[in-house]
């Protein structure tokens, strides 16, 4: 009971994390609806751990609660290499923008410089 | 005007105040009527300043991005601006701009010219898993090719306008992406490369590595960024 108690209350602790930090709109909407549809399925196991028996015995495993351990490793996994994915994906952008940034950089300060160079002719002549 | 070619050498540079006004001053005086395009690396010192004073167009990156990221500046600055050739140098002063006449003459047959070491010309001794690396990439890059590739590797290259227009959308920022992995694509997609035997000069700043376990860590990342290039779309 104790145990249910914990876990249960973990649970609802992250819920309410996330819940927050989207009303704060700190966190896009993709990545609160991965966390927030992943509460779903934690919050009932947490308060009833044997749920999953069934489905680990179809699949040979022994208890329910190793199955979730499992399944948790291996989801976790999966979010991190989308987030190296995505970090990837920001690097290339941030690259582009860097680089379109320093060329127009480069052509403001020609055209500047051409302009002064104008004038100064101008001056010299007038 | 290189062979009445609209020619842009582009160097890009990271730290590199003690050495590029004079790698510039070379160049502008060695191939007059060439413009020069120094791309500042996010540079800690007064790269940018230094290589403006001696002469040369200046593109400041904000921040590093590495060679490939400079790299590609260069080349959308040459496709931008309508240039015919682009001719990469390395800003340490290694790469001698009499060269250049000669890699450009072979861009009427070729898209691409390396300006290559161990060809010939000049004297190097490397030693050790730095060679097995650099005797297995010219070996694979050479088959891929179509040609003899010694230096897979130099910094020394020209570009024609359809290799210019490749690379402006497309060049690698990471680890030997700038050197190998463009080789390897560039092949793959039917351009033509070639090589032309270079004197490299020692650098004028600056010291190369010789520790054994660095040439080992070289070896295993060639090998790594050699293998994904080729099983890379």
């Amino acid at each position: 009971m104790k145990l249910t108690l914990v876990t249960g209350l973990t649970g609802l602790v992250l819920l309410a994390t996330i819940v927050e930090l989207l009303r704060r709109r700190q966190l896009r909407e993709k990545y609160g609806m991965l966390w927030l549809g992943l509460l779903f399925v934690v919050i009932p196991l947490s308060l009833f751990p044997r749920l999953l028996d069934g489905v680990a015995d179809l699949l040979g495993v022994a208890s329910g609660v190793s199955l979730v351990l499992f399944l948790g490793i291996v989801f976790l996994l999966l979010v991190c290499i989308h987030l190296s994915w995505e970090v990837s994906a920001l690097e290339e952008e941030t690259r582009t923008l860097a680089e379109e940034f320093a060329l127009l950089r480069a052509e403001v300060e020609a055209d500047r410089a051409e302009r002064a160079d104008r004038q100064e002719l101008v001056h010299r002549d007038g | 005007m290189v062979n009445g070619k609209r020619l842009l050498v582009i160097i890009p540079a990271l730290n590199e105040a003690g050495s590029i006004a004079d790698v510039v001053r070379e160049i502008r005086g060695e191939l007059p009527g060439v413009d020069v395009l120094v791309v500042d690396d996010g540079s800690a010192d007064r790269t940018a300043a230094v290589a403006a004073a001696a002469g040369a167009r200046v593109a400041r990156l904000p921040y590093n991005l590495g060679v490939g990221g400079a790299m590609r500046l260069g080349y959308r600055y040459a496709y931008d601006h309508d240039y015919d050739v682009a001719v990469q140098i390395d800003a340490d002063g290694q790469h001698d701009p009499r060269y250049v006449p000669k890699l450009v003459d072979l861009l009427d047959d070729y898209d691409l010219v390396i300006g290559a070491r161990f060809a010939g010309e000049g004297d190097y001794a490397v030693r050790g898993p730095r060679r097995w690396a650099m005797g297995m990439l010219s070996m694979v890059l050479s088959g891929l090719a179509g040609a003899t590739l010694t230096d897979t590797t130099s910094g020394f290259r020209a570009a024609n306008r359809r290799m210019i227009e490749m690379f402006a959308r497309w060049y690698p920022a990471e680890y030997l992406g700038d050197t190998v992995e463009t080789l390897v694509h560039a092949a793959r997609r039917g351009y033509r490369i070639q090589q032309v035997p270079v004197a490299m000069r020692r650098r004028m700043a600056g010291t190369p590595s010789h520790s054994p376990a660095k040439a080992m860590i070289y070896l295993g990342r060639a090998l790594a960024v050699l293998t994904l290039a080729l099983i890379r779309r």
